[in-house]
């Protein structure tokens, strides 16, 4: 890496992180994993005057179950993840996401807070949080709020969180019994941001009738984006290749993909219908199961 | 044929698998690269890069980029044009500038170089270097560069109106046409073999290193051709007292090159200019997006490819019409007599009367190149023209392309087979190939299992490419660069105690030379293999060779090596003949040892005669143990493959998953097993690249639009299919060892095998040909266009 000149700073807790982001303001810099942000250093894309790395800050790495909340700490990496039982059990979504995020390099070092914090509509875990409803736990020196995902995503890398604020935590509602969820991405190859990404989550009840569901888009939309419309033609009615048609229909017409190299609008449109339909069949067999 | 070894594992002559010697110390990570090499007091140089495709440079302000911590210079065309090494000459006899005067002719074009005291100060001060551009419209389509509407490109030449570089023809021109003409059955296809990246993980650099005291320059260097370089540069720079006994060049280990590291670039010629005038060491090392938008390209022919037959499939004529686009300048390295390398070998493995084939070159507003990459010189781009065209042909006919390929093959026995274009095939056996790969993947299995799924709408594929390889330039009437003879050399020296050194023209970038080398020479002394030490890339100490590329290896150096070896031979019959007080002719040799012909007690070891030719030769004998040869070719050597590759595509989503692909190649005899799987393994990995992933796109400014590792899609293990391989051994007849070499095959080979499959997949649908890479959003298209989805 060639970058430009940069301070480094290595607080171990989070008060110390705190005075540094106010000394620096926009200035700085937060690293956790560094794979989204060395290589926006790498080609000078960013130029941070300080950086200020948060992995010597205890107690930022741990995956808990708090009563009806499963918690995420910032720090935690992506193939801790991977290894996750409970977390896994409850959301085998983080099962398929981890999978597809790149190779074993970028997973041992890339963290879900980071994920999240670079406010990519490009990167997986947005999209998995809107189908989990997931809030994000932002602390400040003056105190800690709890964003929930919907209000997180502001534009292109930028969010909720104030220069002179950390992400800590993740927090996702444990799930009603008969849940399931599923994500999947097309990719051209192994580490490519996705072509079009969608993560479902749904509880189906005794009846078979949908009681939940949460669909998130990736890449297909300037912001991370939940499919609205078609989590409301699930709910309510029983899962049948018509109401899954219907969703899937809506998903394609909602999204707001662009034309890049992996392909046009109308094949964006046309995989993010694909895609919504093929994850609403797994998460309901999930469910199920 | 199958081969036996005749050494023992001891000694681990030729067919032993051997474990790569030169493994030890990269796989514990002491291989010493470019990058690797640290001098006192070296300085650092970075560049200055055009982000247009097409502009006049109207001013370069230097001045805050020499006000930056550690920046000591800025150098400029301008600058350079002082010394007259603002331009240089390209290996084809076109010239491409070291640094611009007046006008940048491609996106990422060198505009000016950075010198300071470290990596990180030379790219602050490249960041402040602020140059004004006048921008200019650029010519970017091949197809509208000949347009007498499109600006000439080439002012630099005086008198050069239009675009045009060269044009080239082979073949019998009226025979073809009169065959067409008449011909039941005629097919065509417009194809484009994309412009791609060798992408080796090493990016190019060097540190060139003059000492003023001694006017001697060493260039360290990451060069496949270290000796044609020395003679380069004493040609570029002799004018200024670099003649070529005071240059030096060191090419130390590699880490990939296939071909892209054949060329010089100007950041070469920039550093050794820093050098020759600060009096410092300066090291110049790209990164990767300098490597990928502006290193020489490869491929990039656009074909308009026909096939004439009859009804039943008897290939009758084949034509093929190119288009090439060189970029701004005509940098490819092929041999000097061929503009468009290798490709007359189009007519592939098939026996039919009549082709020809014309191509014209032109200049665009893109970075130069046209490398080999694992390619001996165009033949990827011919081979995809002709097995694609086979399959089309199959297809128009209903016919099941692989017994149209056995219907067509050039018979065992006609070989040496003269072919349309003017090639002496050495050897081939087509059909036993094929045959093999067929069993191997169970073909008459797949086919019903494909009728079955077309029934219920799936999409399944199966593809066959059987390609014949033209490698080892070359015979010296024929073959040079920049006038060099492509003739290559060995020159082995062995130690009283009967070990050896062994020296060489190439130099290796992975392909496992310091094993293979000394496994010939094993093979033909009998000294193990693992007392055998190789070495390459020291112009100082190695005999001249033009290097590695294009599969010449093996059948030059490897050649030589085995020639040397056997003079060597005969000088240890005749001190045996004198150790032994018999004659010559009573002597037998087996690998290791000379003995008397019935009284195989009576002998003596290659160890002990090394040891005798150094304390006790017999008289008027001349000393020591060693021998040089430089061998120059008789024939190329003509590999062959049977590749058949089985794809299923999601038709919803036009996913495309190889399911199985089959290899079998025919290299002649084999060195090492291991190795040339290894290199079949990287080599069809390279071949699925341009087939489904890679190509470099230019929107209509000529900005690159994936000019980072993000969006240049490289392929890695995920998405390498299993690979199956095999071989069949037809010797070349007038190798040393009956070797052939092996190196590219599988680039070449597997791309058609891919896209054959892939049209043969969605063939039902009414599609006849798709232009690779074959992306899921590609089929998604042509099946969307077809009302198929
Ligand atoms: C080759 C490669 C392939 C990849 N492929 C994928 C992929 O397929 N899918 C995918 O989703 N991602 C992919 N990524 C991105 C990867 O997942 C990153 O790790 C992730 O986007 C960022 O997490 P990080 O911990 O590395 O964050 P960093 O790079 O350290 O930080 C990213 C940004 O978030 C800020 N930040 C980080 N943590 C916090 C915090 N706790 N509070 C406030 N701000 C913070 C940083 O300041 C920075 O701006 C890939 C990366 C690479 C290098």
């Amino acid at each position: 890496m060639i970058a430009a000149d940069f301070n480094y700073e290595a607080p171990t807790s989070l008060d110390e992180a705190f005075t540094l982001l106010r000394k620096y303001g926009d200035e700085a810099k937060i690293l956790s994993g560094g794979h989204s942000l060395i290589p926006m250093m790498k080609l000078r894309f960013a130029s941070p005057e300080c950086i200020i790395d948060i992995n010597n800050i205890p107690g930022l790495s741990d995956i808990t179950r708090e009563g009806d909340i499963m918690k995420i700490g910032a720090l935690v990496r992506e193939a801790q993840v991977e290894h996750a039982a409970e977390l896994l059990e409850h959301f085998p979504i983080f099962a398929d996401v981890t999978k597809l995020i790149a190779d074993p390099q970028v997973r041992n070092m890339g963290t879900v807070g980071g994920n999240l914090a670079h406010g990519d509509a490009a990167n997986d875990h947005p999209a998995v949080m809107m189908a989990l409803r997931a809030s994000v736990v932002i602390a400040g020196a003056d105190g800690t709020r709890v964003v929930p995902i919907d209000e997180f995503f502001f534009g292109f890398y930028s969010t909720a969180i104030q220069p002179d604020e950390i992400l800590t935590e993740i927090q996702i509602p444990m799930p009603s019994p008969y849940t399931g969820s599923a994500y999947h991405k097309l990719e051209r190859k192994v580490g490519d941001y996705a072509t079009a990404g969608v993560a479902v989550q749904l509880t189906i009840d005794a009846n078979g009738i949908c009681t939940y569901a949460g669909i998130g888009l990736t890449n297909v939309n300037p912001l991370p984006m939940r499919a609205a419309r078609s989590e409301e033609a699930l709910v309510g009615k029983k899962i049948t290749d018509e109401t899954i048609a219907e969703a899937a229909r809506y998903a394609s017409d909602d999204c707001n993909p662009s034309a890049d190299l992996r392909g046009d609008v109308e094949y964006k449109r046309a995989m993010v219908g694909v895609l919504t339909k093929r994850m609403i069949h797994k998460a309901a067999q999930r469910a199920v199961a | 044929m199958t081969q036996v070894c005749k050494t023992s594992k001891a000694i681990g002559g030729m067919g032993h698998s051997m474990k790569r010697k030169e493994d030890g110390r990269f796989l514990q990570g002491k291989g010493n690269y470019v990058d690797d090499i640290k001098l006192d007091g070296m300085l650092y140089m970075d560049i200055v890069r055009s982000p247009y495709a097409y502009a006049k440079i109207k001013k370069i302000d230097s001045e805050a980029a020499l006000k930056v911590p550690g920046v000591l210079a800025v150098i400029t065309g301008r600058d350079l044009e002082q010394y007259n090494l603002h331009w240089m000459p390209t290996l084809m006899s076109d010239t491409q500038m070291v640094l611009p005067t007046d006008t940048v002719m491609y996106q990422a074009q060198e505009v000016a170089a950075i010198i300071a005291t470290s990596r990180y100060a030379a790219r602050d001060g490249r960041e402040a270097v602020r140059v004004e551009y006048e921008v200019m419209k650029p010519v970017i389509d091949p197809f509208k560069a000949l347009d007498p509407s499109a600006p000439v490109l080439r002012t630099d030449k005086p008198g050069k109106t239009d675009n045009h570089i060269w044009h080239w023809e082979v073949g019998d021109k009226a025979r073809t046409e009169a065959v067409f003409a008449s011909a039941d059955v005629v097919v065509k296809e417009q194809m484009h073999i994309p412009r791609i990246h060798v992408a080796s993980i090493e990016t190019c650099g060097c540190v060139a290193d003059y000492s003023k005291v001694n006017n001697h320059l060493t260039m360290y260097m990451t060069t496949q051709a270290p000796h044609a370089i020395r003679t380069v540069i004493a040609l570029v720079a002799g004018h200024v007292g670099l003649t070529e006994e005071k240059v030096r060049v060191i090419s130390p280990d590699i880490g990939g090159g296939f071909g892209g590291k054949v060329p010089v670039y100007p950041g070469y010629v920039i550093a050794i200019a820093a050098s020759f005038l600060i009096g410092k060491p300066v090291k110049w090392i790209e990164d990767r997006s300098e490597n990928l938008q502006a290193d020489s390209f490869a491929r990039d022919y656009h074909i308009t490819a026909e096939m004439a037959g009859t009804k039943d499939g008897k290939i009758l004529a084949t034509r093929f019409k190119v288009l090439a686009d060189h970029g701004y300048t005509d940098a490819s390295a092929n041999p000097s007599k061929f503009p468009t390398g290798m490709f007359s070998i189009a007519t592939g493995s098939y026996d039919y009367g009549t082709t020809f084939m014309e191509a014209d070159a032109i200049y665009t507003n893109k970075p130069p190149g046209g490398v080999a990459y694992r390619c001996s010189f165009r033949v990827t781009e011919a081979v995809h023209a002709i097995e694609r065209m086979t399959d089309r042909y199959a297809l128009e006919i209903g016919k099941d392309p692989a017994q149209l390929r056995f219907d067509n093959f050039i018979p065992k026995e006609a070989f040496p087979w003269h072919s349309p274009t003017g090639w002496i095939y050495d050897s081939g056996d087509y059909e036993a190939g094929l045959r093999k790969a067929m069993d191997a993947i169970d073909y008459e299995g797949l086919r019903k299992e494909q009728t079955e799924k077309r029934a219920k709408g799936e999409l399944m594929g199966i593809g066959i490419s059987t390609f014949t390889e033209v490698v080892g330039a070359g015979p010296s009437k024929d073959f040079d660069i920049l006038g060099i003879k492509m003739f290559d050399s060995a020159e082995i020296r062995v130690h009283p105690t009967g070990k050896a050194i062994a020296r060489f023209g190439t130099k290796s970038q992975g392909q496992g030379h310091e094993t293979t080398y000394a496994q010939i020479i094993a093979e033909e002394l009998g000294i193990p293999a693992e007392n055998i030490q190789i070495e390459e890339g020291d112009t100082d100490t190695a005999p001249y060779g033009l290097g590695t590329y294009a599969s010449r290896s093996t059948p030059t150096a490897g050649a030589a090596a085995a020639v040397a070896a056997r003079k060597l031979r005969d000088k240890a019959r005749k001190i045996a003949a004198y150790l032994l007080e018999v004659s010559e002719d009573d002597l037998e040799w087996e690998p290791g040892k000379f003995f008397v012909k019935g009284a195989p007690e009576k002998s003596k070891t290659i160890q002990e005669l090394v040891f005798a030719a150094y304390t006790n030769h017999p008289q008027g004998m001349e000393a020591g143990f060693e021998a040089t040869h430089y061998y120059d070719p008789p024939n190329l050597t003509f590999p062959s493959g049977a590749y058949i590759c089985v794809v299923d595509i999601d038709k919803e989503t036009g996913e495309i998953k190889v399911r199985r692909f089959v290899a079998i190649d025919d290299c002649g005899n084999i060195i090492n097993p291991m190795i040339v799987q290894g290199q079949v393994h990287g080599g069809l990995t390279q071949g699925i690249a341009p087939a489904m992933y890679e190509s470099l796109i230019y929107d209509d400014d000529g900005n690159i639009l994936n000019g980072t590792l993000m969006d240049y899609l490289v392929p890695t293990a995920v998405e390498s299919p299993n690979w199956e391989t095999g071989h069949t051994i037809t010797p070349s007849p007038h190798h040393p060892i009956g070797a052939k070499g092996v190196g590219e095959s599988p680039t070449v080979g597997a791309p058609p095998a891919i896209a054959n499959a892939i049209v043969d997949a969605l063939s039902p649908y009414g599609i006849t040909h798709l232009d690779i890479p074959i992306t899921p959003f590609k089929v998604w298209k042509a099946l969307k266009e077809k009302g198929a989805i």
